[in-house]
């Protein structure tokens, strides 16, 4: 399973965690440092995966941004890679040629993609359409009911409570 | 630039990033969680949009590794928001904010089964991802149920489906107990008929976990998902939409192909085939591409496929195909590949016997050991690790020694320590393990453990031989300018010991050993101090006549540290002084030391319990251990059953040299034991002794074991001993002396070690403390050939080896020499080769005995060398069978008998026992389901190769009885086969043996019935039983 996935930007910046095994606080952040000090430091033509404390760690660098993925040491390693390859697929898709700033003021919608694609660490989806099917219909839920709430009996009922 | 659709929140992103410095940024981090405090402490005019967007920064500061320890609450009451958009944030927001273990998480565990259970499908959706992420064991215990009604739900579209399923998987990984085996298998397996592949990855992910805590439970899903595996890679029947790179979803074909590792076999021959079409499809199927995705998603695939086949024991051929290709993995350029072969070269060597074609890859391997990538070099020093045996092991060990000098510091204590394992494990001579272990204090003292220099001591101490030469070594490095304390304690307590040994040699006398040891006492620690005392007292016992210089520069010292702080030092100090005043006494005390008790290298424990620390199961790590306990030379805690450990207890009593000539002929077949159980051979009775229960002594011994040091705190023990060691002595003087024959108890089943052989060709035969006998069989057409591997499992040799064969007259054997002494640690390989006179159900015996310290062992062992062995699955078709069938037409070529007492068990599990006893099912040949037909060809010299025909028709409604009817051209064939199937069904593993088999209708073609039982050792063994 994946214990956990890391974006890290190559100045060592966070840019999303997801925690599928129990991690502290202090674990957490831990965990990020060494980490980021691993594979930041990694040159360009090495493989993918990183032995790390008894685990895995499969990552893969997109421009400025790391994606990481912490497996068990007998999981696929090929197969998490690829997963990191869909996540970053159906980003490009949302987004429309998806950079960093894109990630960084939308993270939350980083957050929601990830979802349809995991879930308990592991993959939940592998269409790419049905997952970008479900966060338009994400989206226009998230839109109708802003329209409602600033339509004018809203805002009477808002002001009258 | 993008916006997040708050522009409150975007404002305070564009602010960090605006940020100058790190002292900047957390000031403004600083002022918003200032911020959001006072504005969560007045909650009621913070509408729900506002509320969202706090929450959002609080992630996002969170993000940035600040601490965020207030507002969870808020984030948590969002999820009971009314509307999707504050129940969304509130959602995604707590399951990264808090883990499983949290507080607040309880308080929603309401809220949350009340979206699960409620008809809201978004609301369903974001309750079961939260679940499925950060759920925890209350939340198993409380939503399994509603859970598992969501996943076959027919009125639930797939979004929740597919959720649901993950979620058990959560929830299941917390607790197993909330999903109930007996129900869930059944739904298990319809579940994989589900068309949608979201839902089916999703389940494959959830049968996953089942199957590999309890694979049994789930044996029906074994065929669904071999069809699924077809439907993906066969037919590529998937829509466009989950294909991935012109690949139908590579992860649903990885995740089946590892649920099926999970079960230990596929039984059913058809099943099996399809599966092997589709693995061979995999194998042969794979090329290399230039899309690096494409490529990728398509090698998933194939390491997958090659894992999965060598978990199924595949024919030969299969698997040499799968090794050359691992070979061409592992030379490539492409980093991933390569890393991903030598993982795979050495899972594969846990699996399977196939060193010897691995082995033709080691200068390739050896190359990665160098590369650029630390990962890779990591791989490549675990499969020389694991490839090493007796034949490389120079290579390999000098290799990773070298390689020490210029490895980084994150690998040096890992290499130093697999050097020293294999050193110890596969050393071809004494000498050169100490050179080795020496080498490796010099090269990398600080990444050598003490248990690695305690363990030379022991091999020193143990083994006479050694001594000079260690002895000389140890002096050798104490020239050295400069060594680490770990060499200063080794060789001071080497040449404590030996030095004596050396003293003709140039630089070697006690005053030159002397000052060259204690020029290194002002720089080491006070447990090394310690150590070099010892060494003192013990070259002022050996200089004889005493050197009056000698011995006052060594009383000063003693006086200086009597006045030790340390009282360790100061213990020794005071007591070595007093004794080195009595003269001639001190000759007694400080004598050399004893030799241990042999033990399990505690190295090799480390590196066992190493492996075991992952929480999860593996189908590889299980493999992995069983193959452990079967295969590998492993050095097991014999010190229980060692019967000289008590005499070394005592310290100075010498061990009565083991008289050489022992009687062991106990080959008089009257004397023979049931197999299984071992002679003891007493040539003398033996007078009542005091010694504990070999148990009792084992446990006693047990938490010693872990190597103490051979100086640290036992001198002392010595000192007292010592004085009752001479009262021992005495008593035992009147005492004749006798052969140690503490029973050894062998470990495992012999009996079951014995019925597995039977229906495979490799495996273990016998093992006890001492000695373990591997069996590998090839069979062809009448001939056999078995190679027995006897292994030495100790640091000392295993003398007075030997095994005959006590054939039975059907069968003629030949033993090639078993040499009369084994090495320590050393495997000796003897070929039998086996003849097939006639068709026969006796079964040989090999008697086989050594002997360890004063034990003599002896233990008559069958081989499974049986019936089955020399029958060939043949398919037969209805037209070739009803001809055959009716030509046989009745006794004595063709026999029927009622048998009854069968063991219970369903026609699929008895297809399933004919198959493996080489007698092919053939289905569809008796139109009644409940019958069953079975084909093979037997051969013999007499019969050459004959076809068998058997038939079995069951009763449904009595499972205990049965009628069989067996067919062949030949008589006697005909009846022992008959007689062996009835053995198979009756009671398995062990058939009582039905009296001396008397064909039923005597036949003046009929050839001579098997020799009586008299002469036929296998029969009596069993008639014994």
């Amino acid at each position: 399973m994946i214990h956990f996935v890391l974006l890290i930007s190559r100045q060592g910046k966070v840019r999303l965690t997801k925690w599928y095994s129990p991690y502290t606080q202090k674990e957490r952040s831990k965990v990020i440092r060494e980490l980021s000090g691993v594979i930041l430091t990694r040159g360009p033509k090495l493989c993918n995966f990183v032995e790390w404390r008894g685990y895995k760690v499969v990552y893969k660098r997109y421009a400025s941004l790391y994606f990481c993925m912490c497996v068990d040491q007998e999981d696929n390693e090929l197969e998490i890679l690829e997963i990191i390859h869909h996540y970053v697929e159906i980003l490009d898709r949302y987004f429309g040629s998806v950079c960093e700033l894109d990630l960084i003021f939308n993270f939350h919608k980083a957050y929601y993609i990830l979802d349809e694609i995991l879930i308990a660490g592991e993959l939940q989806e592998s269409s790419k359409k049905t997952v970008a099917r479900l966060i338009a219909a994400q989206d226009s839920l998230v839109e109708t009911a802003k329209e409602q709430a600033s339509s004018i009996s809203n805002i009477i009922a808002q002001a009258t409570k | 630039m993008a916006l997040s659709g708050m522009r409150g929140l975007s404002v305070f992103i564009s602010d960090i990033r605006n940020c100058p410095n790190k002292e900047q940024e957390r000031l403004r981090v600083d002022k918003e969680l200032g911020n959001i405090r006072t504005r969560f402490k007045n909650e009621k005019g913070l509408s729900p949009y506002e509320k969202k967007k706090y929450v959002w920064k609080m992630l996002y500061i969170y993000m940035l590794g600040y601490d965020v320890d207030f507002g969870h609450m808020e984030a948590v009451s969002l999820i009971s928001a009314p509307k999707y958009p504050e129940k969304q944030v509130g959602y995604i927001v707590t399951s990264c904010l808090l883990n499983e273990n949290h507080d607040f998480l309880r308080l929603a565990i309401n809220t949350v089964r009340n979206d699960i259970i409620g008809r809201n499908e978004t609301f369903q959706c974001l309750a079961l991802t939260m679940v499925g992420n950060i759920g925890g064991r209350e939340f198993a215990e409380s939503l399994a149920p509603d859970v598992q009604k969501l996943i076959i739900s027919s009125s639930c579209r797939p979004l929740v489906r597919k959720k649901a399923a993950l979620c058990l998987l959560r929830l299941y990984r917390k607790n197993p107990d909330v999903v109930n085996v007996d129900g869930w298998a059944d739904r298990m397996a319809q579940l994989l008929d589900e068309r949608d592949l979201g839902v089916l990855t999703s389940s494959m992910s959830l049968l996953v976990a089942l199957v590999s805590n309890n694979h049994e439970a789930y044996w029906s899903c074994l065929p669904k998902c071999v069809k699924i595996l077809e439907r993906l890679a066969r037919n590529q029947d998937v829509p466009q939409e989950y294909t991935y790179y012109g690949i139908p979803s590579p992860w649903l074909q990885v995740k089946t192909m590892r649920a099926l590792q999970y079960f230990p076999t596929v039984e059913d021959p058809n099943t099996r085939r399809s599966l092997f079409e589709v693995l061979q499809r995999i194998l042969m199927g794979t090329d290399v591409v230039k899309n690096v995705n494409k490529n990728n998603a398509s090698h998933a695939v194939l390491f997958e496929a090659l894992a999965l086949v060598m978990h199924l024991d595949a024919e030969k051929e299969m698997m040499s195909q799968c090794i050359a290709l691992l070979g061409k993995f592992i030379a490539v350029r492409e980093p991933n590949i390569r890393y991903l072969g030598l993982e795979n070269m050495t899972r594969m060597l846990m699996v399977t016997d196939v060193h010897d074609i691995i082995k033709r890859h080691q200068a390739q391997i050896i190359t990665s050991l160098k590369d650029p990538d630390i990962s890779i070099r990591r791989r490549a020093l675990d499969l020389l690790y694991g490839m090493c045996d007796v034949s490389n092991a120079k290579d390999i060990v000098e290799e990773l020694l070298q390689y020490l000098s210029t490895a980084d510091f994150a690998m040096r204590e890992e290499l130093s320590l697999k050097a020293a394992i294999l050193a110890e494990k596969f050393a071809p001579d004494l000498s050169w393990y100490v050179d080795v272990i020496l080498q490796l204090i010099d090269k990398a003292g600080d990444f050598v453990s003490d248990d690695i220099w305690f363990r030379v001591v022991q091999f020193v101490t143990n083994n006479e031989d050694l001594q000079p030469y260690a002895a000389a070594k140890a002096r050798e490095y104490l020239d050295k300018p400069a060594i680490h304390e770990t060499m200063v304690k080794v060789s001071a307590y080497l040449l404590g010991e030996y030095s004596h040994l050396l003293a003709r040699r140039p630089g070697c006398s006690p005053k030159e050993i002397f000052s060259i040891i204690h020029e290194k006492l002002p720089t080491v620690s006070m447990s090394t101090v310690a150590i070099l005392l010892s060494t003192y007292a013990k070259i002022l016992m050996h200089t004889q006549p005493a050197d009056p210089e000698l011995q006052n520069q060594i009383w000063a010292i003693f006086n200086k540290y009597e006045s030790c702080i340390e009282v360790e030092i100061q213990q020794r100090a005071v007591e070595y002084f007093a004794l080195s005043r009595k003269g001639a006494a001190l000759m007694d005390i400080l004598a050399e030391m004893p030799k241990f008790p042999e033990r399990q290298s505690s190295l090799i424990k480390k590196a066992e319990d190493v492996e075991v620390d992952t929480a999860e199961q593996s189908a590889i790590k299980l493999r992995a251990q069983q193959q452990q306990t079967s295969t590998a030379l492993v050095v097991a805690d014999q010190s229980s059953a060692n019967g000289t450990s008590p005499v070394n207890q005592l310290g100075l009593v010498k061990v009565p040299s083991m008289s050489s000539s022992v009687d062991h002929n106990s080959t008089d077949p009257g004397m023979a034991q049931p197999n299984g159980t071992l002679t003891k051979v007493d040539p003398q009775p033996q007078p009542p002794s005091p010694s504990p229960s070999p148990d009792l002594l084992g446990d006693l011994l047990g938490p010693l074991a872990i190597e103490g040091p051979p100086v640290d705190g036992e001198s002392e023990q010595n000192v007292v001993s010592g004085l009752e060691g001479v009262a021992a002595v005495d008593a035992a003087a009147i005492v004749p002396v006798t052969v140690q024959t503490n029973a050894v108890e062998p470990i495992g089943n012999i009996a079951e070690r014995f019925h597995a052989l039977c229906l495979k060709d490799s495996g273990v035969l016998y093992e006890d403390p001492y000695v373990q006998i591997g069996i590998k069989a090839e069979w062809r057409g009448h001939h056999g050939r078995l190679v027995l591997f006897l292994g030495n499992k100790n640091t000392s040799p295993l003398v007075s080896v030997q095994a005959l064969i006590l054939p039975p007259s059907h069968l003629k054997m030949e033993l090639s020499l078993v040499p009369e002494t084994i090495p320590p640690r050393a495997q000796v390989q003897c070929p039998l080769e086996v003849m097939n006179l006639r068709p026969s159900r006796d079964v040989a015996v090999l008697d086989f005995s050594y002997k360890f310290n004063t034990n003599m062992v002896n233990v008559k062992l069958r081989l499974p060398a049986v019936l089955n062995k020399f029958l060939q699955p043949i398919t037969v078709s209805a037209e070739e069978f009803f001809p055959q069938w009716r030509s046989l037409s009745g006794p004595p070529l063709k026999l029927q008998e009622v048998v009854r007492g069968v063991r219970p068990m369903p026609l699929l599990e008895m297809a399933n026992l004919f198959n493996s006893c080489h007698l092919m099912v053939c289905p569809g040949l008796d139109p009644n389901p409940n019958n069953l037909v079975a084909s093979t060809t037997f051969y013999s010299e007499s019969t050459r190769a004959m076809l068998c025909l058997s038939r079995i028709e069951t009763d449904p409604a009595d499972r205990t009885q049965l009628r069989m009817t067996v067919a062949s051209g030949d008589p006697t064939l005909t009846f022992e086969l008959k007689e062996f199937i009835k053995e198979q069904l009756v009671s398995i593993p062990i058939a009582p043996r039905p009296p001396a088999p008397v064909p039923p209708t005597p036949s003046v073609a009929q050839p001579v019935p098997p020799a009586a039982p008299s002469n036929d050792p296998g029969a009596m063994l069993a008639g014994l039983l």
